[in-house]
């Protein structure tokens, strides 16, 4: 027997008791802690900024707040409720824009072309495209669309701040089509296939309604991640103090409000009542994201049952 | 061009013949799964294709309906006609061809709907016109799952058991009215019950259908079939694995009594495979 | 039977509109497809031309010299480039152990499985957060918090480099804790997807030859995982190098280069963000240049990462 260290009780028989001051236990105890306290950290800053958030920004909520426009500088008085329209109408261009596009995109990866070395490309493409900078996006649109006044002679507009989001949110929604197509099962293709269904009719009928879940899932969580987005906006939206003009469609094609560039504006001033506003506009904006989360949770749950 | 427009007299195809495979090869990539298959599958009967697994008896049978097209990669060459029509013709629309000849799978896959949608679709897509809920009732009594569907045809396909999800499967494919049923190991996943009850149904289905299936279960083909393709596989020089050939082709009784080939003789007495 | 029903199945043979969707419908995807690629070649091809002036003028000494003067219309983008590197690889080093350590806690077997997703619910939220919210309580909360503690740096270290002014408000360290806040999640949720995936078997393979939790974790686990980390590691360093509105709202956005980290810095992208609206002329062009060297950082980060994922996968 060369196990030598195998320790015995006095009886003889093998010693299985827990050793608490043996190296290796005690090491173990050392690093489960460090995890905890490391844990602990992680989650530390969620806890302090939605709190700050929370209760700083809760504090101020009041219908004046959510239904006037702001208030010059150096002026009290007035909400932020140009902005939530703002944010509202600008992420829902993006999602008009990203979500045909996106889906079309996954549909051809995950159905038309699995392995095909186009497919290939425009995976990579999508890899590459999620990993531009959110800034890149706005510098893209300025050069492209601002600069060049090609929506009707209009710079700064809307729908160029839309267009911005929708770059950002492209390739999460063809990634999560591409993902939730995957997961239908081949037997459910094979079964319309095999009763003279066409590919159309195939993945109109069956399969993305399977697929539905997965994919709203993802195109919630893309929404709400653009909604807080503010770089691609700073210099294609832009900002506006006033009304958007929605009701003609003029508002469309010109500068607009948004909660996430009122904050980087509002913050930076030197005033403390634009200061509470940023705050207050951090509470809607925070709000509003977490509910969408909590949309694309519960979406996932639904399918999970 | 469509498949009932075309003349019928381009090869021997007799009346009697629903499908005749005609030296076809089929590979993978580059490797050939199954070489050189002689086949005529006759009309209003059941014909079993048996073997020991990677013979290639399943890609043949893939073949008759073109569902090989989805495997990226596979080709096939030589023909298989269909009334005497190339079911590989450079005009011929696979869509269509699948219109008439359906398939039942190895496993149940009813569709993420109601057992009354899961008929219904396949008919709605090859344009049904007549009384969809007569057909619904039909295609499920011929597949000897009415009973236990007719309280529940709004309920999910999915809350059969296992065995009444694959003649609901069954049922969808008699709603398009194929001329020939293409039956992939349908009773493997299910157990000795759901089996027989199967095969009944097939006894049912081969006075409207011809219906070809391929089966581990050799008691299974003496038992349901008029006709068995024997399929073996055999290394090749030069290449890597094996490759899927016809042994014999005959009336079930021959095949199982008084093959032609000692391997046909060796496999049915179960010495291998 | 077959054949006298057929009469029923108006559509056996497929009608021409039938076929035509059928056909459309791939082209449409396969266009849809194509947008990507579009996107994608016409962002390299914007920035690229934009910044074709800039880069005839100033070169490669671009990158190195940190004179940026919109008034003598001077420019170099060595400062910015410093502090995207600097802050964004600081960054990295706290919060890469913070994350896999997060990680490993709330996949292993430690505490009930309640608070473990409690506590990945609160981490994926922490991703949520807009940016900018970050950089609000960042301004607000976070820096007031910390400048005492920056200030003792100070008095105690001055005589080191990176110590050696006074804390005056923005700066880099706080420009890198919120950079650690806001890459945290990215590294936790990767390390904690590519820890689950590890198979069930490995584990139990470690334990059976008698070694501890941490045992195997270090010698079994980790090693195995070890791919997916890596890529989350290097998402998470594009991110931060692309991360743009709190950094802007912390950093002080002083183009003066500095070694002390005390000091207010810049990044590329803070400075894109902080003078893309009102710049003009040849200045315009300089940021388009800057951008296009952010492009090139971030891009070729990404592509490590999925060449990583690729090739260390394969070991495993």
């Amino acid at each position: 027997m060369s196990f030598t260290s195998a320790r015995r009780t006095t009886d003889g028989l093998p010693d299985l008791t827990y050793q608490p001051t043996s190296s290796r236990n005690v090491s173990s105890r050392l690093l489960t802690m460090v995890a905890a306290i490391f844990a602990g950290i992680a989650v530390l800053p969620l806890i302090l900024v939605l709190g700050y958030v929370l209760i700083k920004g809760g504090a101020t909520i009041s219908l004046r707040l959510l239904t006037e426009l702001p208030p010059p500088p150096g002026l009290e008085g007035g909400g932020i409720a140009n902005a939530m329209i703002g944010t509202l109408v600008v992420t829902l261009i993006a999602a008009l824009i990203a979500i045909p596009v996106g889906v079309g995109g996954g549909i051809f990866l995950a159905e038309y072309s699995r392995s095909g070395w186009f497919a290939q490309f425009i995976r990579f493409g999508t890899n590459v495209l999620s990993g531009v900078p959110s800034i890149i996006a706005g510098v893209f649109v300025y050069g492209t669309i601002v600069t060049s006044r090609i929506i009707f002679g209009n710079s700064y507009s809307a729908l160029a701040g839309g267009m911005a989001l929708a770059i950002l949110m492209l390739p999460t929604v063809i990634k999560t089509t591409d993902e939730g197509l995957k997961l239908v099962p081949d037997d459910l293709r094979r079964a319309a296939l095999g009763i003279g269904a066409s590919r159309f009719v195939m993945i109109a009928r069956i399969t993305l309604p399977t697929a539905f879940t997965p994919i709203a899932t993802g195109v919630v969580l893309a929404i709400a991640r653009a909604a807080g987005e503010t770089a691609p906006l700073i210099f294609t939206a832009l900002f506006s103090p006033y009304w958007s003009d929605l009701l003609s469609g003029d508002g469309l094609f010109a500068p607009i409000a948004s909660l996430s560039v009122l904050i980087y504006n509002f913050a930076t001033m030197p005033y403390e009542f634009h200061n509470e506003l940023a705050w207050s506009a951090s509470f809607v904006l925070v709000s509003m994201i977490l509910v969408l989360n909590l949309v694309s949770r519960w979406l996932g749950q639904f399918a999970s049952r | 061009m469509t498949l009932s427009t075309t003349s019928t007299e381009e090869t021997g195809a007799s009346n009697n013949t629903a499908l005749s495979v005609q030296n076809a090869t089929i590979s993978y990539g580059g490797n050939e799964a199954v070489k050189n298959v002689f086949c005529e599958i006759p009309r209003g009967k059941v014909t079993a294709f048996i073997g020991p697994s990677g013979c290639g008896k399943s890609t043949v049978l893939r073949a008759l309906n073109r569902m090989n097209d989805l495997i990226e990669g596979c080709t096939l060459k030589g023909r298989v006609l269909f009334d005497g029509v190339d079911l590989y013709g450079p005009n011929v629309d696979p869509v269509e061809v699948r219109r008439r000849i359906g398939m039942v799978f190895q496993q149940p896959n009813p569709f993420p709907k109601s057992i009354y949608e899961n008929i219904a679709f396949g008919a709605r897509i090859n344009g049904y016109t007549g009384d969809m809920d007569e057909l619904v009732e039909r295609s499920l009594r011929q597949a000897a799952v009415w009973d236990e569907c007719k309280d529940k045809l709004n309920e999910s396909g999915y809350s059969l058991s296992g065995g009444q999800q694959q003649r609901l499967c069954i049922a969808r494919t008699i709603a398009i009215q194929p001329e020939v049923i293409l039956m992939d190991e349908p009773c493997s996943a299910l157990d000795p019950i759901s089996t027989l009850k199967i095969e009944e149904t097939m006894h049912e289905l081969k006075k409207s259908f011809t219906i070809v299936i391929v089966t581990h279960n050799m008691q299974q083909a003496v038992r349901v079939s008029d006709m068995t393709a024997f399929f073996n596989a055999e290394s090749v020089e030069g290449g890597s694995g094996k490759v899927g050939y016809l042994v014999e082709f005959n009336e079930t009784e021959k095949i199982f009594n008084a093959p032609q080939q000692q391997v046909t003789q060796d496999y049915v007495s179960g010495r291998f495979g | 039977m077959a054949p006298d029903q057929d009469h029923l199945y108006r559509l056996r043979n497929r009608p021409v509109a039938e076929k035509l969707v059928d056909v459309g419908f791939k082209n449409i995807t396969v266009a849809l497809a194509s947008v990507v690629a579009v996107v994608l070649f016409a962002i390299l091809i914007v920035v690229f031309r934009g910044s074709l002036e800039s880069m005839g003028r100033y070169g490669l000494e671009f990158l190195v010299t940190s004179n940026w003067n919109p008034v003598d219309d001077e420019y170099g983008a060595g400062a910015a480039i410093y502090g995207t590197l600097l802050t964004s690889l600081l960054s990295l080093m706290i919060a890469v152990p913070l994350g896999v350590g997060t990680a490993i806690f709330i996949t292993e077997n430690i505490i009930p499985p309640g608070i473990r997703n409690l506590l990945g619910l609160m981490v994926e939220l922490l991703a949520a957060i807009p940016s900018v919210v970050l950089g609000l309580w960042a301004i607000f909360v976070m820096e007031p918090f910390i400048r005492p503690g920056l200030e003792l740096l100070h008095t105690a270290f001055h005589w080191l480099p990176i110590f050696s002014t006074p804390p005056m408000g923005p700066g880099t360290i706080p420009a890198v804790l919120i950079l650690v806040v806001m890459i945290l999640p990215i590294i936790t949720a990767i390390s904690r997807d590519s820890l689950n995936q590890v198979p069930g078997k490995l584990r139990q393979a470690a334990y059976g030859v008698g070694t501890t939790r941490w045992g195997a974790l270090i010698h079994v686990i980790l090693p195995a995982a070890v791919s997916g980390i890596v890529g989350g590691v290097m998402l998470a360093l594009g991110r931060a190098m692309g991360e743009t509105m709190a950094v802007t709202m912390i950093i002080g956005n002083s183009n003066n280069f500095s070694l002390s980290l005390l000091a207010p810095g810049n990044t590329i992208a803070a400075m894109l963000a902080n003078q893309f609206g009102e710049a003009d002329g040849s200045q315009v062009s300089s940021l388009m240049y800057a951008a296009f060297v952010l492009i090139v950082l971030t891009l070729g980060v990404n592509v490590m990462a999925q060449w990583l994922v690729k090739r260390l996968s394969l070991k495993y």
